[in-house]
């Protein structure tokens, strides 16, 4: 086989594990758009506060450490303990539970019944909120995330591929298992709610609130919900991402990628976040791989952006998306 | 008026003592006043219609009990005990179940989960417990779907069972809707023009549902509705309301023949 085909197979399938972390963002959307209809942007700084708790908790830093010192005059920075990574997961997973409820109690109760734009505009302010909460909390260097997932090249398709084409493709370990996780994350998300009371009523509170009220459920209780459900899969996209290029402030930005992906998968689909992730990740890559040297590279900046574009022209649904019908 | 006795009507059915008490209920949007002063009660068993014009406020009063509105004065008794404010989904899960005028159905579900979301407040299992223990879970989601097959044999939607709810027309709708409040197996099911919209043959279906659910199960139906003719033939006692006020209460016959409902609603009746 030519090399330019397997370098080109090698490129495809690195897209595919990149396309995977867009989704894992994508599906937080997807999560809160179906069962509330809010756009929420504060997804991705949700991942980066996720990310930095779960850091913060590993190493054993002090939360607030910079303002308990400015205030009261100490120099405490570190309770001088390391929690394994599991506990740590776990208590990332209250804290996050617990951020769902304060976004729920504080800000979204007292806008139910608004228009789009104003819950929206609400999301905005709470993600510079928790931007700001987050550097106040845990500082603004950046870390390194090791919670013990494997990472470098993975040896046995370097070796397999070697021996099969004469050319070894390098494939990340900690693709890998973001696919993995990514994949039983779905899997585990569909089982929800297809099949739990919970779930249930998710579906049901997504479909129509009034009528959800009329068969006895709390739309409350189901926000704080689908809000942690969300939080929790914004911890899992942070993990992942900060393996992969270390926490810092940027991973907020990811938030923007994941527009794209909505654009094509469509808002209400967790089918089309995974496969417009995926889409994108094969696309921008094979793009720059195609085309970019033609056009002096640094196509993967734009490319998700104007393949949205030309989604929104010709199929604004999306792939997945519900059709827009509006009747007159 | 709020007799403890029970008795055998005509058609022997029994109906029982008093489960709902309105006292006084008055509503208020802003400087409007919606229901006025109202008092009247529900009993066991029967079904009692509450008609009147074009907004003459019925569809307030149902909001009221079932908690879609809260009223600024009056009290709302249910089964011997005064009930305090409440959300919608609480006075849901104390057994009352309600259906729309507008139809509130959930659109993308097919028929039998809409349904089966009827029966969630009979879903015991948390959700930890349904992660871990497959099988007290199982059995749960099979004794919820019996009761669930029943209704929809007995409303006679077997056949579209699998068909998301967005595909049927209007009158298999409001059908899915009552199969839904009844799967809640409610202490009174509380109906918002179940007639509206709909042609000579389906009000006659629907009329024949209503009364056969009431007959079947005992369920205790209060409903609202304007086309008299079906509201006279259903109805054991009826409430009749204008302007926010009640004018009438009594038996179809009692109310048919009451000067002020003629004046109000029948005088102005324009078939």
């Amino acid at each position: 086989m030519p090399d330019q085909l397997l370098f080109g197979m090698e490129v495809f399938l690195n897209g595919l594990m990149a396309g995977v972390l867009y989704a894992l963002v994508a599906l937080g959307f997807v999560l809160i758009y179906k069962a509330s209809g809010i756009f929420n942007y504060a997804q991705g700084v949700m991942a980066l506060f996720a990310a930095m708790t779960l850091v913060g908790i590993m190493n054993g830093q002090v939360p607030f450490a910079h303002l308990i010192n400015a205030v009261f005059g100490l120099h405490v920075t570190n309770f001088g303990w390391t929690v394994p990574a599991l506990l740590a997961i776990a208590l990332t997973v209250v804290v996050m539970i617990g951020l769902a409820w304060m976004v729920q109690h504080f800000v979204m109760r007292h806008l139910v019944g608004q228009e789009p734009i104003i819950l929206f505009m609400a999301t905005i302010g709470l993600a510079y909120f928790l931007e700001g909460v987050a550097d106040l909390m845990w500082g603004s260097e950046i870390k390194t995330l090791d919670v013990g997932l494997p990472q470098g090249i993975n040896e046995t398709i370097d070796r397999v591929t070697f021996d099969a084409f004469g050319y070894g493709f390098f494939i990340d370990n900690l693709d890998i298992v973001a696919t993995v996780i990514a994949a039983l994350l779905v899997i585990a998300l569909v089982l929800f709610s297809q099949y739990t009371k919970q779930g249930r009523a998710m579906r049901a509170v997504a479909d129509d609130h009034q009528a959800a009220l009329s068969v006895g459920i709390s739309l409350d209780f189901i926000w704080v919900l689908v809000w942690s459900v969300a939080g929790f899969v914004a911890l899992v996209a942070g993990i992942m991402w900060g393996a992969k290029s270390g926490v810092q402030f940027s991973l907020s930005l990811i938030a923007l990628k994941a527009l794209p992906v909505l654009m094509l998968g469509g808002f209400t689909s967790i089918p089309g976040a995974i496969v417009g992730g995926l889409i994108i990740g094969v696309g921008e890559k094979m793009f720059e791989f195609l085309v970019g040297p033609m056009v002096g590279g640094a196509t993967e900046n734009w490319f998700a952006y104007v393949l949205a574009l030309l989604f929104l022209v010709f199929r604004p649904q999306g792939l997945f998306g519900e059709k827009i019908i509006e009747r007159v | 008026m709020s007799t403890q006795e029970s008795y055998v009507t005509a058609d022997g059915r029994t109906i029982g003592p008093t489960v709902m008490e309105m006292k006084n209920i008055t509503l208020r949007f802003g400087g409007v006043k919606a229901i006025t002063d109202i008092s009247f009660d529900i009993r066991e068993g029967e079904i009692r219609a509450i008609i009147g014009p074009n907004g003459a406020g019925k569809s307030s009063m149902l909001n009221v009990i079932s908690g879609f509105y809260i009223p600024q004065e009056g009290e709302v008794w249910y089964k011997g005990h005064k009930r305090p404010p409440m959300k919608p989904y609480e006075v849901a899960q104390q057994g009352i179940a309600r259906t729309f005028q507008n139809i509130a159905l959930f659109e993308g579900m097919t028929v039998l989960d809409n349904v089966m979301t009827g029966r969630l407040n009979h879903m015991k299992t948390g959700m930890l417990a349904q992660a871990i223990w497959k099988g007290k879970a199982e059995a749960e989601e099979v004794e919820n779907r019996e009761k669930v097959e029943k209704i929809i044999d007995f409303l006679e939607i077997q056949h579209i069972r699998k068909t998301p709810v967005a595909r049927l027309p209007y009158g298999l709708k409001k059908r899915v809707e009552l199969a839904r409040a009844l799967a809640a197996e409610p202490s009174i099911l509380l109906l918002d023009e179940p007639m509206a919209g709909m042609n000579v043959e389906e009000k006659e279906d629907m009329s024949r549902f209503i009364l056969d659910v009431n007959d079947e199960f005992g369920t205790t139906i209060a409903l609202i509705e304007h086309d008299m003719g079906v509201v006279m033939d259903l109805s054991d006692r009826v409430v009749v309301m204008d302007y926010g006020k009640k004018i009438g209460d009594g038996t179809p016959d009692e109310v048919r023949n009451n000067q002020d409902v003629i004046d109000a609603y029948l005088g102005v009746a324009h078939d």
